[in-house]
This record gives C-alpha cells, sequence and structure tokens, in this order.
C-alpha cells in the first residue's frame, strides 16, 4: 500500500485488570484479554459496559485501579498517554479547530521529534491513504463529517502506533457513510497490518469488520470469539441475544453428543449443532431468521397461533403465541404470508439454533 | 522513540533544577530586592564582593551561617540522579529533601531580621544574637524555587500515580505565590490585630476593640445621631449591591430579550465605566451636586435658597458607586441570561405557561445565582471602595477611609488599622461564603456548545417597561456625568469662573523642549510610573490567573477543592485590606519591598488573578476536553498541549485578561494608596491627592487623560492579540 507509512503493530494484553471510580463504582472489573498483534478486535456491548473505559485504559488516559497492562510484552501500566506508542481517533475526532488539516497531521510527528522532511513526506502519504489529497490548507470547519474523520485517523496512522484505537468512530455519520467507513476502516487496517482495537455498541457493525469481538456486559467480558464462533456458539443467553437476536426457549435436552445434541420442545425433536458441559441446565436459542412457518399442521412440529404480522419490505416479521411462549420469527417477502389469528407449525432450520447455559 | 525522549527529559530537568539552585546560591546576591529594576549589581560581581555577596560568599565570610543547611539538604536530592526512577526512593528523596530545604529557608527567614532574632523566646532559647538579615534577594529567591520545584518533581514521580511533571510544577507554584502573596499578609494582619500597644498580645484586647461601641452603634436608623462605621460600611454595601445587581439586570434583559433601538449604545456604554476611576464618578457628582455644583446653584436659585452641602454623604456615595459598579453587575448578568436557552422558556409556553408566568417560574430561577453573584461583586466593591467615601462622604465615615486614616494619620495606630480590616474582610468573607455554598449548589447553567434553535423570548410587558424606563434613566445621567467631567477638565475654575482653558492639561502634561523633550508636566512622573507597573502586572496577572483556571478545570489532584477555595479567595478580600496587609507583612524580612514598584506589581497580580481565573474557566469548559486527551495521545507532553493547543484556543480570554488586569491597574485605588511611595507614586494616588487640596481641574483633567489612554490601549491589544480563527466544530450528521 504505502512506502512511507509502516507498521510497528504490537500485541495488547490486560491481565486482571479493573477500574474503579470513586470508591465502588466499578467501570471495568477484573478484565484479561488478549489481542494479537495485526488483528482488528472489537469491544462490543451495551451502552455504560466500559467499553471506552477498557479503550482508553490501553491509550493510558485512565490508569487501571488494579491490574497490568502490556503493549507488545511491555509493561505499560503506568505510563500516562504521552509516553506511550498508541494512537486514537476520538468520537468527537478531536481535531484541533485552529490548525489546518496539514497542521493537524503533523502535529504528532513534531511532538516525536522528526526531521522537517520527513514530517512533511509522511503528512502527505498519510493525506493520500485516507484520499484526502487537496485539502491540506482547510481548517477542520471547512470539512464534512465524513473528512473530518480522515484527518483524525491519517493524524493516528502517520505516527506508525504500536496500537491504533477507534472510539464509536462512525457514530457521527450517517446511515449511508457508516457502511462506507468501516470497509475503509478495514481496508486500512488490513492493508498496513495494524493493531486495531474497535469500540462500537452496534453488532452489525462488529460483525462486519472485526477479527475477533470481545462481547462485554457490566464491566464484564461476557465472551471472546470470531464473529462466527459468536454467532454460531454464544456462550450465554446475554451473548445469543445481544449478536443477531434470539429467541430464548425452554427444552430438554434428550442426548448430548459429540458435536451434536438432540433436544425436544413439546413434541418436536430436533438436533442442534453445538454441545454444553452435561452438568449444566440448557436453553435453546434460535434465530429468528432460522424459523420456518407452514401453515400445513405438522404433528412433529410446534404449533402456535400468529399474534402478530408486520411487512417491511423485503420481509415479515411475525410473532407467534404458543405452550412454548413467545416467538418472533422473520420470512421472506415472497413466502406466503400467513395472516393474523391463523394457526401454523413451526420447525428450525439447520444452523442459527444452538444451546446455551441458562 | 517518542517514551526515550521523555525519559531522557525527566533527568534533565532535574538536572537543570540542581544547576540553577546552586548557581543561584553561588552567584547571585543573597540578600537585598530592593533595587529590582535595575541591574547594578551585575557590576560588582557578587562572587567577589561583599556589598553584594552572594549565599556561598557569606558562609565563607563566617556570615549568616544559618543558611548553610538548607544548602545541604538541597545538595542531598542530587542523589536521585545515581537512583532509578521507578524505584519508590528515588521520589522519596526529592520530596523529603526539596521540602526540607524550603522549610529551612523560610524558617531561618521568619526567626531572623534586622535587629537579630523576631520573637523573644527564640532569643531566650538559643540566646541573644547580633547578626541581623535582610530581605531576601535574587539569590535566595532562585535557590528557593528551585528546591520547590525539586519536591514538585519529586511528587510527580511517584509511581502509580501518572502525574505530570508541569502539572505538579504548576500547582507548587501557584500555592507557593498564593500563600505568601494572599495568606501570609492576611495572617499578619490578623495577628497585629492581637497586638498590644506594648508588643504584647492579648485576645481579650482585640475582642473589645472589635465590638466596641463606636464601630456598631444603629443611631442613624432610629435617627438619634451618626451609626457606627461598620455599620455605615454595611448598609452602604447592600444598598449598592442590592441597586448595582437590579439595574445590572435591567440592561441584561433589555438587552437580551428586546428589540430596543439602543441595545448597540447601551453595550458600549457598559464598558466606560470600567476603564472609569471609580472616584472619577464621585469628582462628577461633585461638579453636579456639590456646593457650587450646576444642580444645587440652580435649584437653591429657583427656590430662593443657600445652596448646601446636601450630597456629601451617604446620598453622594451611594449615587456615585451605583453608577462605578452598576457595569460590573451587568458583565455578570449578561452572560447569565445569555445563557439561559431560550427552547426552556419556549417549552413552559407550550406548557401553558403566559410570558410572565415562564419568565418568573423558569428564567428567574436559572439566573438566581447569578443575582447572587452580581450582588456579591457589588457589595465586595463598595466595601473597599475607597475613593467616592473620600470626595463624597462628609460626615460619613466607613471602613476603608477609617483604615486608611489610621495608618497614615498621626496616631499611626497599626493594630487599630488591623482591626478595621480585619471587620472589612469578615464582612466580605460572609457574603463570599453565603453566595458560594448557600446559592452556589444551585447553579444550574450549563454551557453545553450545542446549537440552541430557540429564539429568545420576549420579554413580558410588565417587566420591559420600568426595565426600559430605569435604564433610559441611567444612560442619560451617565451621559450627564461624562459630559461633565470632559467639561470640567476645560473651565478655569469651576462654578467660579467657567472660562475655557487648556491650563489643567498644561499644567499636567506639559512638554518643553531644551536640548530634548523636556516632561515639564505635574503629572509625568506618576503617569509614566503608572503604566510602567500597569504594564508590568498585566501579562503576569494574566498567566497566573489562566494557569489556575488550566489547572482547575483540566487536572485532577489531591486538594483540588482547597487549592479552588484559595485561589478564588483573594477575589473577597477587600483591596484595602490587601493594602494594610501588604504594609504589615513586607517592610521587615524576609519579604522587604515597601516602597519599591515591586510591591504594587504584585499587589495587583493577587488582586486581579482572580477575574483571569474565572474569564479562564469560562472559556477552557467550552473547550472539549478529548482535544487534551488526543494531543497526549500524540506525544505531546502537557506543557505542548497547553501551548500549541489550548493557549491558541484562548486567546480572547487572554485578552480579556490583560486588558481588565491593565485597566485595574491604571484604575485601583484602595490597595495603591497604601503602597504608593514618593518614587513610585501612582496616577490615582496623585489624583486623590490633588483633589484633597482642591484642585479639582487638574485631577479631572488627569482622569480624562487615563480614560482615554485606557480606550486607545484596549484597542492596540486587541489589535495585536488578534482572534484565533476557529469555525465551530460539526458534530450533527453530515454527508461527504
Ligand atoms: N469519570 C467517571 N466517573 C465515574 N464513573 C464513570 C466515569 N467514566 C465512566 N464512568 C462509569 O463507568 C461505566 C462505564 O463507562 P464507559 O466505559 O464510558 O461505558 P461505554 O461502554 O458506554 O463506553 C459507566 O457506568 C459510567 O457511568
Ligand atoms: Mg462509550
Amino acid at each position: 500500500m504505502s512506502q512511507v507509512i509502516k507498521t510497528n503493530a504490537a500485541d495488547v494484553r490486560f491481565e486482571g485488570v479493573s477500574k474503579i471510580y470513586g470508591k465502588d463504582a466499578v467501570a471495568v472489573g477484573d478484565i484479561d484479554l488478549t489481542v494479537e498483534a495485526g488483528t482488528l478486535v472489537t469491544l462490543l456491548g451495551p451502552s455504560g459496559c466500559g467499553k471506552t473505559t477498557t479503550l482508553r485504559m490501553i491509550a493510558g488516559l485512565e490508569l487501571p485501579t488494579a491490574g497490568k497492562i502490556f503493549v507488545g510484552g511491555e509493561d505499560v501500566t503506568d505510563l500516562p498517554a504521552t509516553q506511550r506508542d498508541i494512537a486514537m481517533v476520538f468520537q468527537s475526532y478531536a481535531l484541533f479547530p485552529h490548525m489546518s488539516v496539514q497542521e493537524n497531521i503533523a502535529y504528532g510527528l513534531v511532538n516525536s521529534g522528526m526531521g522537517r522532511d520527513e514530517i512533511a513526506e509522511r503528512t502527505s502519504s498519510g493525506m493520500d491513504l485516507v484520499g484526502l489529497k487537496g485539502f491540506e490548507k482547510r481548517l477542520p470547519s471547512e470539512l464534512s463529517g465524513g473528512q473530518q474523520q480522515r484527518v483524525a485517523v491519517a493524524r493516528a496512522i502517520v505516527l506508525e502506533p504500536q496500537v491504533l484505537l477507534f472510539d464509536e468512530p462512525l457514530s457521527n455519520l450517517d446511515a449511508k457513510l457508516r457502511r462506507q467507513v468501516r470497509e475503509e476502516i478495514r481496508e486500512l487496517q488490513t492493508g498496513l497490518g495494524l493493531t486495531v482495537v474497535y469500540v462500537t455498541h452496534d453488532q452489525e457493525e462488529a460483525l462486519a469488520v472485526s477479527d475477533k469481538i470481545v462481547v462485554m456486559d457490566k464491566a464484564k467480558i461476557a465472551q471472546i470469539g470470531t464473529p462466527v464462533d459468536l454467532y454460531d456458539r454464544p456462550n450465554s443467553v446475554f451473548v445469543a441475544d445481544f449478536i443477531g437476536e434470539a429467541n430464548i426457549l425452554d427444552c430438554d435436552v434428550l442426548s448430548l453428543g459429540e458435536s451434536e445434541s438432540s433436544v425436544r420442545i413439546d413434541n418436536y425433536q430436533f438436533a442442534v449443532g453445538n454441545v454444553i458441559p452435561e452438568d449444566r441446565e440448557a436453553r435453546l436459542a434460535v434465530r429468528p431468521r432460522n424459523i420456518a412457518l407452514s401453515s400445513e399442521s405438522n404433528p412433529d412440529a410446534l404449533s402456535g397461533t400468529v399474534k402478530k404480522v408486520s411487512y417491511v419490505g423485503s420481509h415479515y416479521e411475525y410473532t407467534i403465541v404458543g405452550t412454548f411462549g413467545e416467538i418472533f420469527a422473520i420470512e421472506d417477502a415472497t413466502l406466503p404470508l400467513k395472516s393474523e389469528g391463523s394457526e401454523v407449525s413451526i420447525t428450525f432450520k439447520g444452523r442459527g439454533s444452538c444451546l446455551v447455559p441458562s | 522513540m517518542k517514551r526515550d525522549l521523555q525519559k531522557a527529559g525527566i533527568d534533565s530537568n532535574l538536572r537543570l533544577w540542581l544547576f540553577v539552585g546552586v548557581a543561584g546560591y553561588l552567584l547571585l546576591p543573597w540578600y537585598g530586592l530592593e533595587d529590582f529594576w535595575t541591574l547594578g549589581w551585575v557590576i560588582s560581581f557578587p562572587l567577589f564582593s561583599s556589598d553584594n555577596p552572594s549565599g556561598l560568599f557569606l558562609i565563607s565570610q563566617g556570615d549568616s551561617l544559618w543558611i548553610l543547611p538548607s544548602l545541604l539538604t538541597f545538595l542531598l536530592s542530587g542523589f536521585a540522579l545515581r537512583l532509578p526512577r521507578a524505584n519508590p526512593s528515588y521520589s522519596r528523596l526529592l520530596m523529603i529533601t526539596g521540602l526540607s530545604t524550603v522549610i529551612l529557608v523560610v524558617t531561618q527567614g521568619l526567626s531572623i531580621g534586622i535587629r537579630g532574632w523576631t520573637t523573644d523566646w527564640l532569643g531566650e532559647l538559643f540566646g541573644p544574637l547580633n547578626a541581623r538579615q535582610y530581605g531576601m534577594g535574587y539569590g535566595g529567591l532562585i535557590f528557593t524555587v528551585s528546591a520547590l520545584m525539586i519536591f514538585c518533581h519529586g511528587l510527580a514521580s511517584r509511581p502509580r500515580k501518572g502525574a505530570d511533571l508541569f502539572v505538579t510544577g504548576a500547582i507548587g507554584l501557584v500555592t507557593a505565590v498564593v500563600s505568601v502573596f494572599v495568606f501570609f499578609p492576611i495572617f499578619i494582619m490578623l495577628m497585629s490585630a492581637f497586638r498590644t500597644e506594648d508588643g504584647g498580645g492579648s485576645l481579650l484586647l482585640f475582642f473589645q476593640r472589635l465590638v466596641e461601641q463606636k464601630l456598631w452603634q444603629v443611631d442613624c436608623l432610629v435617627g438619634a445621631g451618626p451609626c457606627g462605621v461598620a455599620i455605615n460600611s454595611f448598609l452602604l454595601a447592600v444598598s449598592v449591591g442590592v441597586i448595582t445587581t437590579v439595574l445590572g439586570l435591567c440592561f441584561a434583559l433589555i438587552i437580551v430579550r428586546t428589540g430596543f433601538r439602543f441595545n448597540k449604545i447601551l453595550r458600549a456604554l457598559s464598558v466606560v465605566p470600567i476603564i472609569t476611576p471609580p472616584f472619577v464618578i464621585g469628582l462628577a457628582i461633585i461638579l453636579l451636586f456639590g456646593l457650587s455644583g450646576t444642580v444645587t446653584t440652580t435649584v437653591a436659585e429657583w427656590l430662593g435658597l443657600n445652596p448646601t452641602r446636601w450630597v456629601y454623604g451617604f446620598t453622594g456615595v451611594l449615587i456615585a458607586q451605583t453608577l462605578a459598579f452598576t457595569p460590573i453587575a451587568f458583565l455578570v448578568l449578561i452572560g447569565v441570561v445569555e445563557s439561559v436557552s431560550p427552547s426552556l422558556e419556549e417549552a413552559a409556553q407550550t406548557l401553558r405557561a403566559d410570558r410572565w408566568t415562564s419568565f418568573k417560574t423558569v428564567t428567574l430561577p436559572l439566573i438566581r445565582p447569578g443575582l447572587a453573584n452580581a450582588f456579591l461583586l457589588g457589595f465586595i466593591e463598595s466595601m473597599a471602595d475607597f475613593g467616592n467615601p473620600l470626595v463624597l462622604g462628609g460626615n460619613l465615615d466607613v471602613l476603608s477611609t477609617e483604615i486608611f486614616f489610621a495608618i497614615v494619620g498621626a496616631q499611626y495606630d497599626q493594630s487599630g488599622a488591623a482591626i478595621l480590616a480585619t471587620i472589612l474582610l469578615g464582612f466580605t468573607l460572609l457574603a463570599f461564603y453565603f453566595q458560594r455554598f448557600w446559592l452556589g449548589k444551585k447553579s444550574y447553567v450549563t454551557v453545553t456548545g450545542k446549537g440552541d434553535s430557540g429564539i429568545p423570548t420576549q420579554l413580558p410587558k410588565r417587566v420591559a417597561i420600568p426595565a426600559i424606563s430605569i435604564v433610559s434613566l441611567w444612560t442619560v445621567f451617565t451621559f450627564v456625568v461624562y459630559g461633565m467631567i470632559l467639561y470640567g477638565s476645560v473651565v478655569e475654575l469651576w462654578g467660579v469662573n467657567n472660562t475655557l482653558t487648556f491650563k489643567h492639561y498644561i499644567t499636567a502634561f506639559g512638554l518643553d523642549w531644551k536640548d530634548g523633550i523636556v516632561w515639564s508636566g505635574a503629572a509625568w512622573d506618576s503617569f509614566w510610573t503608572t503604566m510602567m507597573i500597569s504594564v508590568t502586572a498585566a501579562p503576569f496577572t494574566a498567566a497566573v490567573g489562566l494557569l489556575t483556571a488550566y489547572l482547575l478545570t483540566r487536572q485532577k489532584f489531591f486538594g483540588q477543592n482547597a487549592f479552588e477555595f484559595g485561589t478564588m479567595l483573594s477575589f473577597a478580600i477587600p483591596g484595602t485590606v490587601i493594602g494594610v496587609s501588604y504594609i504589615l507583612a513586607f517592610n521587615v524580612p524576609p519579604i522587604e519591598i515597601t516602597g519599591t514598584g515591586l510591591i504594587l506589581v504584585i499587589s495587583f497580580i493577587f488582586r486581579n488573578m482572580p477575574v483571569g481565573v474565572r474569564a479562564g474557566i469560562a472559556s477552557m469548559t467550552q473547550i472539549d476536553k478529548s482535544l487534551d486527551e488526543s494531543s497526549a495521545t500524540l506525544g505531546a507532553s502537557t506543557w505542548a498541549t497547553l501551548r500549541h493547543v489550548i493557549m491558541p484556543l484562548l486567546k480572547s480570554a487572554t485578552v480579556a485578561a490583560l486588558v481588565y488586569s491593565f485597566v485595574r491597574a491604571m484604575t485601583a485605588i484602595s490597595a495603591v494608596i497604601f503602597l504608593v511611595s514618593a518614587e513610585y507614586d501612582m496616577a490615582t494616588s496623585y489624583i486623590i491627592g490633588r483633589v484633597e487640596n482642591n484642585d479639582y481641574g487638574l485631577a479631572i483633567a488627569y482622569s480624562t487623560t487615563l480614560i482615554v489612554v485606557m480606550l486607545l490601549a484596549i484597542l492596540l491589544l486587541q489589535f495585536l492579540v488578534g482572534r484565533t480563527k476557529i469555525g465551530r466544530r460539526h458534530a450533527e450528521l453530515e454527508s461527504i
């Protein structure tokens, strides 16, 4: 990609890190985490779960209350932000309003005591990388939101940081731009081989860009895994529901196999793809899109009544009630409509159902 | 890469302070700051001179041996260079050695004075001492500051604290100077209030004098003779506080909430009294209502009465102070009124409240803290005002003038002045306390920086009509007053001989030409002194104020609340009290600066600093904190962030602080009157002197000149500093 800007990507490791504000406001509670060098890892979770705090501890903007943080194998726990080799793209971009685009991008280079020529060279290739050629002399206020964000990104990557941090980078952009920018960020990351830690509360965004996702809940890590892992094998009701929505149903586990388990709800018996330790109570998580509805009655399937249908363009959304409780299902609009009040039989399609410990 | 640079920086900083401290000890004169402005001592190089001996020279001569221990503790800190920084002993060593050096210097400075031991019990303890020492000089100063910085360095390098060298250094420095120049003199003043005539101290006598009948009698309220001094001051200050607050509110409401045609003029008008020395208004009142005043004589002629001195006393001082201090209330309140989001009142109106109800139930409660603040300012200003009571007071005795006469009068009653000053301070501190802890908690107004699409609601009629009438009256009156001042400066002798003349200007500012310019005017001396001192004080005031604001808004540190309270406290200390406490504290070693220009500069810095702090806080809270953070992640040190990011965005606050401190230094009188000397006379005290000799023409001509000079200076400063070019950053949704 670029000749001038290279990477110093390093890994990040958290060992038992906690952050407690005041006496007992636990923002992050005892986290262990490894981010491998050259990967993009997302911190995902509902608002207030401690994502930003975690990110700021990597940056050195907050010092942990307990635990250790390593970057590139070196203990940086006590180093303030200035002395870490870590760059960050802020949610508000935090561009210096009195400096031109060029000055903003050169700022970090000047601080690291680089020569004039090298600064110029890196600044201009940084601007190339994010497609901002020709905007050198503009002030941040003279740029659109998307352009401002590119400046913020360029300003960070020209420093060749060990780790690059993003805090909800897309939240100030409109919906169309979001998709484009997140792809650009991913391209840049793979192209340069950067280590990136990325915070978002949007599961779709996380699934789209990440090598690995760290799902957080109430100051703790709920699960770490690849997008596929998390989608197919969530380890908790919370993760199953947070990533891609899920109906959580009570079920009887008939047998636990090596790679498949047999499960029954009412008189509907079927196989699910993952297993959980025997001694644990389990519930079934079913994705709305993995539910097949049929108007014909089927003694070997679940049966229920359509309580509500809504048409949302490409598909129908159904709410169905039955002895199992309530199920939310999504069907393609090309399939025949099941009207409100009608009886339907319900089956679960192959992938997309799984057992989770309850 | 950036990490290595930083590590090297930390140790070189320690080396630097070690070097500076030792150099101060070896090379610079340990004693005597008297000729602060001249560098005559440089010629007789101090190492080899006994005129201005350096610390080392003193010791080598066997003199002042008590300054030796501090050198030893200071040198001990050098051992830290051999320790790794991560070692806890590194910071512990620096903290201990730095602090003990400071304590040693301060202790010896306070216990040995011009006549040996400063207190008897020291003499009893150690036996009589024949040696003496004078005030601290460059050497002692620089050495002590270095020791303080080494202590701060130790604080900053405690492991796992994430402290920053620049920040701890700045906190240490601000704390030290505020302690030395605000708390120390106040403490000395309180001590001398306890002092009896024979030099002892007595608590009982102090309380007796504190509650004396003469101070507190309330006879005037029941019409049975004069009130006590304290009561007079209190009644006056409360009246002035209430009236200026109401007037200021009228102004602010009219400008923000009505389409009144003369809004621009009102705004401009509100600035003029700020650049007017406060007692000048008093002079104008005399020209209008005095014995030979225009109004008095005209009315007397109509009614066929003899003109009287009716205006002298409570009425006159009240009118003058109201005119002088209303703009201050206005400036406080316009900010508050503007910051009440218009959509709040709009919301109230959609909730079925009519205009008056929504004003009463939404706007008024929201600006209540502002009202309290404006009242406090008016109260303190009136309490501290010295000029107006002096020119217009007549038989009305108030604390500030009584303090002055106690000090300069025949009796030279130090402890009497100190007691009066203590009462004055007590009043303002009480007001400050109420404002801060009682109303201050209810501050709702926050500047979010978010755009507000609401349109300021029109003022309800029953507020608008009285407000506009009051303000119009005030405006007309102000025009008359300033007309009088201008006119008064060009008539021969007011009320006696009304021929026009430039005589007064020539007497004051005449120039001759005899082998170059000869500054023959009588006012030139005090004029140039005033300029020099104001110009010197302004940048320091702005710097200390803005630095403090930065520490308060941008940093978190142990004892922050106490720090904030301490720096804002000097705001509640009237100039008169500063004046008295300074002459009591600084006319003896260890800091011996009475009679110098330096004491004037310092008094201005600490008197006006709180305004710099406020201006700084107001604009810094509007700068998004993520700017600092991103600068830090981009490898900038705290100092670099301050210089490259915060300061450029603070240009207008800087201008405000500079202008304000310059203007205040030019117009101040209450502290100045105590601190001027023959060599360093200030314009205001010179003018007051002229007034006392009934030389009104010259006084008014000089005042007019000062006003014009300040106007020019403000324009020049605005032009020089310029404005930061920034647009608003967009936080809204936007496409490329
Ligand atoms: N400076 C602070 N003081 C006290 N509590 C804080 C502070 N910053 C964050 N918190 C709390 O810590 C928790 C985690 O915050 P944060 O990391 O910002 O969450 P998010 O996952 O939404 O980014 C929240 O409950 C928040 O209220
Ligand atoms: Mg967040």
